[in-house]
């Protein structure tokens, strides 16, 4: 078991935001986590990532407990890369800086292993020729996919996804979810929430539908999407397909 | 962009000057007033002359005002020479002591161009062709030395010639003839240290910013004496063509100037001004002179 | 409009060539008449208004004395060579005071967003100083600095330009701090958060990713700073040395005539026109490439 989250309880002030959630993620597996604004989907792959704390429960990253005191955050997060809904790109650098700062910083790489490689991974997405574009160039789901590669480069165990499709325009969805269609084949461990519930049929192994800081139901997406055991499940998806996105 | 602020910028200048410019002269239009006339041939009528508020001298001073000229920072008190000059001058003028008020005037404004806040103004200004185009001088009062001073152990305080002083750091109050007499009788091979007023030279020469300051000799001796720790004074300056002495300052072309200097002439031929001298500036002589 | 920027391929468009409709052209007619006619009425304009003004003042009751005043040519000409000399000291202790002045204003502007109880008396100095130092004159700490420290007659107590100059260090990097803690935290947490995902240190953080976008976010009013201390430095001159103002106040003295003020006060003006020039350029820059996809 490559992820293991148990009983996570975090507040924000009075409010409680993730409430005894608990939920596993196996090696190579790609969990999909749904559900309303304010669910905690977003809260829940901070606490995994170490940029919020947790207010009780523990997590743990191959076995070994990410929320102890005594854990380096830094190191952690070597090991965990995430892609975040507004790309995040540093606009002071050029896409491939921003691909290998992180390489050559913190796993002191060396530069022109860390450069070809970069170029590598870009040319695969094909965005060789942006190597030396600053991010306000490109599209939205160009920066996206460099974003996605940026995570990458660091070969982490998992990849955090908070609905990295939602800022982009409907015809840019494509080339981000057909990347990460990409990682699946390739085995890479994944957990996203996003609201593409067809990209989640397609890609996902297993759904994890969130109410009120707690998993509410989770399964294949097949039973998830189509046939889900709870009312409050079937409310939610009503609405989805109600927008058209189902 | 900045094409377009250069010229509002001229603009706005152009039209400073034009406003300037249009305000007409003040004494353009009135009859000249032949200030440099013999003192003989002008009216002095006493305690009604044409001072700034009828009945009343108004004369002007630095702040602080300093010994031995005046005492105590207060030019009201009658005491320090220059305060016992002013009241004599005043008295002869027919203006007893309660029709005197006292005004601040700061010693660059005092001789800078443009019209005055008194009616004369003593202050340790010595007579200098060049001042006499921004101001009025009355008859001298004071024949002035400038000296060096400089604190014991410095490296100038045994000096006789002004030839050690050379290589001295020296300092002056800005715009005074102690600063211009740096230039032009010792000229060091480093710039002298200019200084606001004279106890900013007085704590810089404390501190060992400076070897040495120049004021005039009666200053240097009341500085060495009762302000500086271990000051001593290294010696007179020569005096060179002209010698130096103060006057009183008036605004140019002031219809009292004639009175004035008549005034202090008076004070001289009588001998007040030798009474006043030795009363208030006993043994401010007998200093060295440097050769 | 790709490759307008220089970075990147240029990407040529080939255009097939459109010829106008009658309608347009007419229109493109009728625009460049309105042109002509504007530029045309604009040269008039400027042409009677400065005469009018030349004739306004050059004839004014008051010109010969404003002119003999204030920009007698003779006593410019004596005094350019003394004020050009005090005029490079300003210009020496800008440079040094500047360059110091920011170090030690970034310095402090990182020391204050450390976190953690263990820096909190770092942080508590550091904005102590800034509240202190934005509340000083400029003329005290001067004259603290360059007459009261060496009053103290402690051994090795440097000459009063450095004196003078650390007063102006220390005063302005107290506003240069603040400056920098704006721009500090003006950069968004999702940087941070992005910055952090990666692996990336505190220290690194602030180095690679948020001081850099830091920097150039408030590089307009730090360059406005700067040509704020490049007047403040005459200040120096309180203490002893001959700046270019000193300089012009001796003339000025000397010469019964404010020419050497006028003097001096163009010779700064001009000083500041590249600094201003530079300021300017760097703001356009910066609003450019700010905020790019985040």
């Amino acid at each position: 078991m490559l992820l293991s989250c148990e009983h996570i309880r975090k507040t924000f002030g009075a409010q409680v935001v993730l409430d005894d959630l608990s939920l596993e993620v196996d090696e190579h597996q790609v969990v999909a986590l749904i559900g309303a604004s304010g669910s905690g989907k977003s809260t829940l792959l901070r606490c995994v990532n170490l940029l919020t704390d947790i207010d009780d429960g523990t997590i743990r990253l191959d076995g070994e407990d990410i929320t102890d005191p005594r854990a380096d955050p830094d190191l952690v997060r070597r090991r965990i890369g995430m892609v975040f809904q507004s790309y995040n790109l540093f606009p002071h650098m050029t896409v491939l800086r921003n691909i290998t700062l992180a390489p050559e910083r913190v796993h002191r790489r060396a530069a022109a292993e860390t450069r070809s490689q970069a170029l590598e991974w870009l040319d695969r997405v094909g965005l060789a020729d942006k190597a030396d574009s600053y991010p306000d160039r490109l599209s939205g789901g160009q920066q996206q996919r460099v974003a996605i590669v940026r995570a990458l480069v660091n070969s982490p165990r998992l990849l955090l996804l908070d609905e990295v499709t939602s800022a982009l325009d409907p015809e840019l969805v494509g080339e981000v979810l057909s990347m990460i269609r990409g990682l699946k084949d390739e085995g890479m461990t994944m957990v996203l929430a996003t609201h593409e519930m067809g990209f989640a049929r397609q890609v996902a192994d297993r759904v994890v539908f969130l109410d009120g800081g707690r998993v509410l139901e989770s399964g294949p997406p097949e039973q998830v999407l189509g046939v889900p055991t709870e009312a409050r499940t079937r409310q939610f998806l009503a609405r989805i397909i109600e927008a058209g996105r189902l | 962009m900045v094409s377009r602020n250069a010229l509002a910028a001229l603009s706005g200048a152009a039209v400073l000057l034009t406003a300037l410019a249009g305000c007409a002269p003040a004494d353009e239009n009135s009859p000249s007033s032949g200030a440099s006339a013999s003192a003989s041939g002008v009216a002095c009528p006493p305690g009604a002359l044409a001072t700034r508020t009828a009945g009343k001298l108004t004369i002007g001073t630095d702040t602080p005002a300093y010994e031995p000229w005046f005492s105590d920072n207060k030019p009201a008190n009658g005491k320090g020479f220059e305060s016992a000059v002013a009241y004599q001058v005043a008295e002869r003028l027919g203006y007893p002591a309660q029709n005197v008020v006292w005004t601040d005037a700061t010693f660059n404004n005092a001789i800078a161009p443009g019209p005055k806040t008194f009616d004369f103004d003593i202050n340790q200004f010595s007579i200098t062709p060049e001042r006499r185009k921004a101001v009025d001088f009355s008859s001298p009062y004071y024949l002035v030395r400038q000296a060096v001073i400089s604190t014991e152990g410095s490296k100038i305080a045994r000096a006789t010639t002004l030839a050690e002083l050379k290589s001295a750091k020296l300092g002056a109050q800005v715009g005074t003839t102690s600063y211009q007499a740096i230039n032009e009788l010792i000229k060091p091979e480093t710039k002298p240290q200019v200084f606001n007023n004279n106890d900013d030279a007085k704590a810089a020469l404390e501190n060992g910013q400076v070897d040495g300051i120049v004021v005039d000799l009666p200053t240097a001796f009341y500085m060495t004496a009762a302000e500086l720790d271990k000051g001593v004074i290294v010696g007179q300056l020569p005096q060179v063509g002209v010698p130096e002495r103060f006057g009183l300052v008036l605004d140019l072309d002031s219809p009292l100037t004639a009175c004035v200097s008549r005034a202090v002439d008076q004070l001289r031929q009588d001998g007040t001004l030798a009474v006043l001298e030795k009363q208030w500036l006993a043994g401010t002589g007998g200093a060295p002179e440097l050769s | 409009m790709a490759g307008r920027h220089g970075r990147g391929p240029r990407t040529v468009v080939s255009v097939p060539f459109h010829r106008p409709s009658e309608i347009q052209r007419g229109r493109i007619a009728y625009r460049r008449r309105q042109t002509i006619r504007s530029v045309l009425l604009a040269a008039l304009s400027t042409a009677v208004v400065g005469v009018a003004l030349a004739v306004a003042v050059t004839g004014a009751p008051g010109w010969e004395r404003v002119k003999q005043s204030f920009f007698s040519p003779e006593v410019a000409r004596r005094y350019l060579p003394d004020i050009l000399e005090g005029l490079w000291l300003n210009i020496r202790l800008l440079a040094v005071c500047a360059v110091l002045a920011l170090a030690l204003g970034l310095l402090i502007a990182t020391l204050r967003t450390l976190r953690g109880p263990v820096f909190f008396p770092v942080r508590a100095l550091a904005t102590g100083y800034t509240y202190t130092f934005r509340g000083l004159p400029l003329i005290i700490v001067i004259y603290l600095m360059a007459f009261g420290i060496p009053g103290l007659r402690l051994q090795g107590t440097p000459g009063v330009l450095v004196l003078g100059g650390a007063a102006l260090i220390v005063t302005y990097g107290a506003y240069l701090a603040e400056v920098f803690r704006a721009g500090i935290e003006s950069v968004h947490p999702s940087q941070l958060a992005a910055a952090r995902s990666l692996g990336l240190t505190y220290r690194q953080t602030m180095r690679h990713v948020v001081l850099p976008q830091a920097i150039r976010r408030v590089a307009p009013p730090l360059l406005n700073d700067t040509v704020a201390l490049q007047k403040d430095v005459g200040l120096v001159s309180l203490a002893g040395p001959i700046d270019a103002v000193r300089a012009a106040q001796i003339g000025v003295a000397q010469a019964a005539n404010y020419t050497p003020y006028i003097v001096a006060g163009v010779l700064f003006v001009l000083l500041a026109l590249p600094l201003i020039g530079v300021t300017d350029w760097v703001t356009l820059r910066a609003a450019r490439r700010q905020s790019a996809g985040s």
